[in-house]
């Protein structure tokens, strides 16, 4: 099984390659859970992985990470192959992430856990520029900064995920289901906040079930079934594919 | 709900009411374990004659609670950051024990050092020693016994854990000592006295050692990064990986520094009580386990206190019934905090692992 090649044609498509995954196969256990995904995200770029339930999408952002190793294939980020490299390392060269259901340390304080966001950073002269601006972004993390992480409401923890990727200075921020659980109101300011994120200058790989939602802010999309990519282009032609438009956007 | 509050904040869960509650508890402790001294039929004591044995047998609890107390500690950190109770920390103990035997026997030491200043270096030296070396025994135990059997049923590490206990004794058995070795007790039996206290050196060196350490753990696990990495490994490996954490090295350390502490306990155990055997270990662990479960399994500031709980409860129990009821007290305490409150006092909410 070759991947197929995906040329999402999209106007700024000579701006440089931050992440490209090519023929990327990685199991859970014994279930292929990835069968070989090929795609890549540019600077500047908000592109959105979609797809059902068990589709392989947080799986994909957690072999980029390397929570999970890849078995076959290759991921490169900035040219650089780190396929292998170990989970710890991905903060150093620049990928954040705010994982599926928050993952906040709840017994530790909202600073605290913005302080493990920032854990192996040394240039300690732009962190105080970084709380602040994750403190403009989430003015509610500022007003509960010393209380502990488990106290706070799920859209104030999903706040807090974003910030604490945030605080990690990345270059590529892989956010997994920032809608989930939330109201429509938050998910509107949550993705509002994508929006001022990603025009600061960050690129980002969104992880949605919310197709509608991510659409709308994404520029491309890939969309993902049973572990492979069975669609891709930009944003607004997947919102006016017939079958994505079935399968994920209620008709 | 109170497990639920108590869980938002593991390592610092002293509410203001705690030295209060903590001061009250002592004075009933020391009436109790007069009482006790009064009742004791073979010594037909006046009440004022009672006095400076009860005193005496408060203080003794005051410093077996902190030899507990340190080894409680690494229990507590160890299944704090990787949910296994590691039943080779006991061995740990009494390695190290036998580490500062060793050392003050090769320097020539037997008795009573009256030199301070030479007591203090070498006191410094003995506790050095053991806790660097028994801090890289653990290390090495957790590399080779339990690293590879991080994400196995949790049957398989607790098995192995007891392997290791039976290997590190069996060390110790045959390449030093199967029966009692006497060691060095290099501090004078001075007694000092403030007003109406008198406490013994060895005693009030053990507290203020103990504590110090505690102390300074304390401040290590809530005040700085590496205590940042260690407190959100144990809430989330995966996320704190994310943050960059490097959790074999945070595992680590964990190790490290509990296995110190009970190289620090070792040092105080033949200082105080002038001997060691190579099954020391094994009551040991099992009295600081009972104290670290009392205290809430997985936070320090209760393993700590649990270890004080020990103490007493064992002090108390001889005074009262001669000495032939002390472990079955404490380990009916096991039993009924087991059965009734297995968060422990200071409990957090346990994982669905647990």
């Amino acid at each position: 099984m070759t991947a197929p090649t995906f040329d999402a044609a999209r106007p700024t498509s000579d701006s440089a390659v931050v992440l490209r995954m090519t023929d990327v196969h990685s199991y859970y256990g014994n279930i292929h859970a990835l069968q070989g995904i090929s795609f890549e995200v540019r600077a500047g770029e908000i592109v959105t992985l979609l797809g059902a339930n068990g589709a392989g999408k947080t799986t994909t952002l957690k072999t980029i990470h390397g929570l999970i190793h890849a078995r076959k294939g290759r991921i490169e980020f900035e040219g650089r192959d780190i396929t292998s490299m170990p989970a710890h390392e991905h903060v150093g060269v620049g990928i954040g992430q705010s994982p599926e259901g928050r993952r906040i340390f709840s017994r530790m304080t909202v600073l605290e856990n913005l302080q493990m966001g920032a854990y192996t950073r040394r240039d300690t002269s732009t962190l105080h520029e970084d709380y602040r601006r994750v403190f403009e972004l989430f003015p509610r993390l500022e007003e509960r900064r010393d209380q502990s992480g488990g106290t706070l409401s799920g859209g104030e923890q999903q706040m807090l995920a974003i910030g604490r990727a945030l605080m990690t200075r990345p270059k590529l921020l892989l956010l997994d289901e920032p809608s989930m659980g939330l109201s429509p109101i938050l998910v509107e300011q949550i993705f509002a906040i994508i929006q001022d994120i990603n025009r600061q200058g960050t690129t980002i790989l969104l992880v949605e079930q919310n197709a509608l939602m991510a659409l709308g802010v994404a520029d491309r999309g890939y969309v993902l079934q049973t572990g492979r990519i069975v669609r891709s282009g930009e944003a607004s032609a997947l919102l006016q594919d017939e079958e994505v438009r079935k399968a994920y956007l209620g008709g | 709900m109170t497990s639920a509050t108590a869980a938002r904040r593991p390592f610092a869960a002293i509410p203001w009411r705690a030295p209060l509650v903590a001061a009250f508890a002592l004075v009933i402790a020391y009436f109790v374990i007069l009482v006790g001294v009064l009742a004791d039929p073979s010594q037909h004591l006046t009440f004022v004659g009672a006095i400076p044995q009860a005193q005496a047998q408060f203080i003794n609890a005051v410093t077996i609670g902190a030899i507990y107390a340190l080894i409680a500690l690494g229990y507590t950190m160890v299944y704090g950051i990787i949910e296994l109770i590691n039943f080779a920390h006991g061995e740990i103990f009494m390695c190290g024990s036998f580490v500062s035997w060793w050392l003050l026997t090769t320097l020539g030491f037997s008795g009573a050092i009256s030199d301070p200043l030479l007591l203090i270096g070498v006191l410094i030296l003995a506790f050095a020693v053991s806790m660097l070396v028994m801090g890289i025994v653990g290390v090495v135990i957790e590399r080779l016994a339990y690293r590879r059997l991080r994400n196995a049923p949790r049957l398989a590490p607790l098995i192995t854990a007891i392997g290791v206990s039976f290997i590190l004794q069996n060390i110790v058995f045959v390449a030093i000592s199967n029966s009692i070795v006497t060691t060095p007790q290099i501090i004078p039996n001075t007694v000092l006295t403030f007003g109406p206290v008198t406490v013994g050196l060895i005693n009030l060196f053990t507290i203020v050692l103990a504590v110090g350490l505690m102390v300074a753990l304390h401040l290590f696990i809530s005040r700085t990064r590496l205590g940042r990495a260690m407190r959100s490994t144990a809430i989330d490996r995966e996320a704190a990986q994310l943050m960059g954490v490097d959790i074999n090295t945070t595992i680590a350390l964990t190790f490290f520094i509990g296995s110190a502490l009970a190289g620090a306990a070792g040092v105080v155990q033949g200082l105080y009580f002038g001997i060691t055997v190579f099954n020391i270990g094994f009551q040991a662990g099992l009295k600081a386990f009972t104290a670290a479960v009392l205290g809430g399994i997985g936070n320090t500031t209760g393993a700590a206190l649990g270890g004080f709980v020990i103490g007493f409860l064992e002090v108390i129990s001889s005074v009262w019934g001669q000495g032939r009821w002390s472990e079955a007290v404490v380990f009916g305490m096991l039993v009924l905090v087991l059965v009734f409150r297995p968060t422990g006092i200071l409990g957090q909410q346990l994982g669905d692992r647990a």
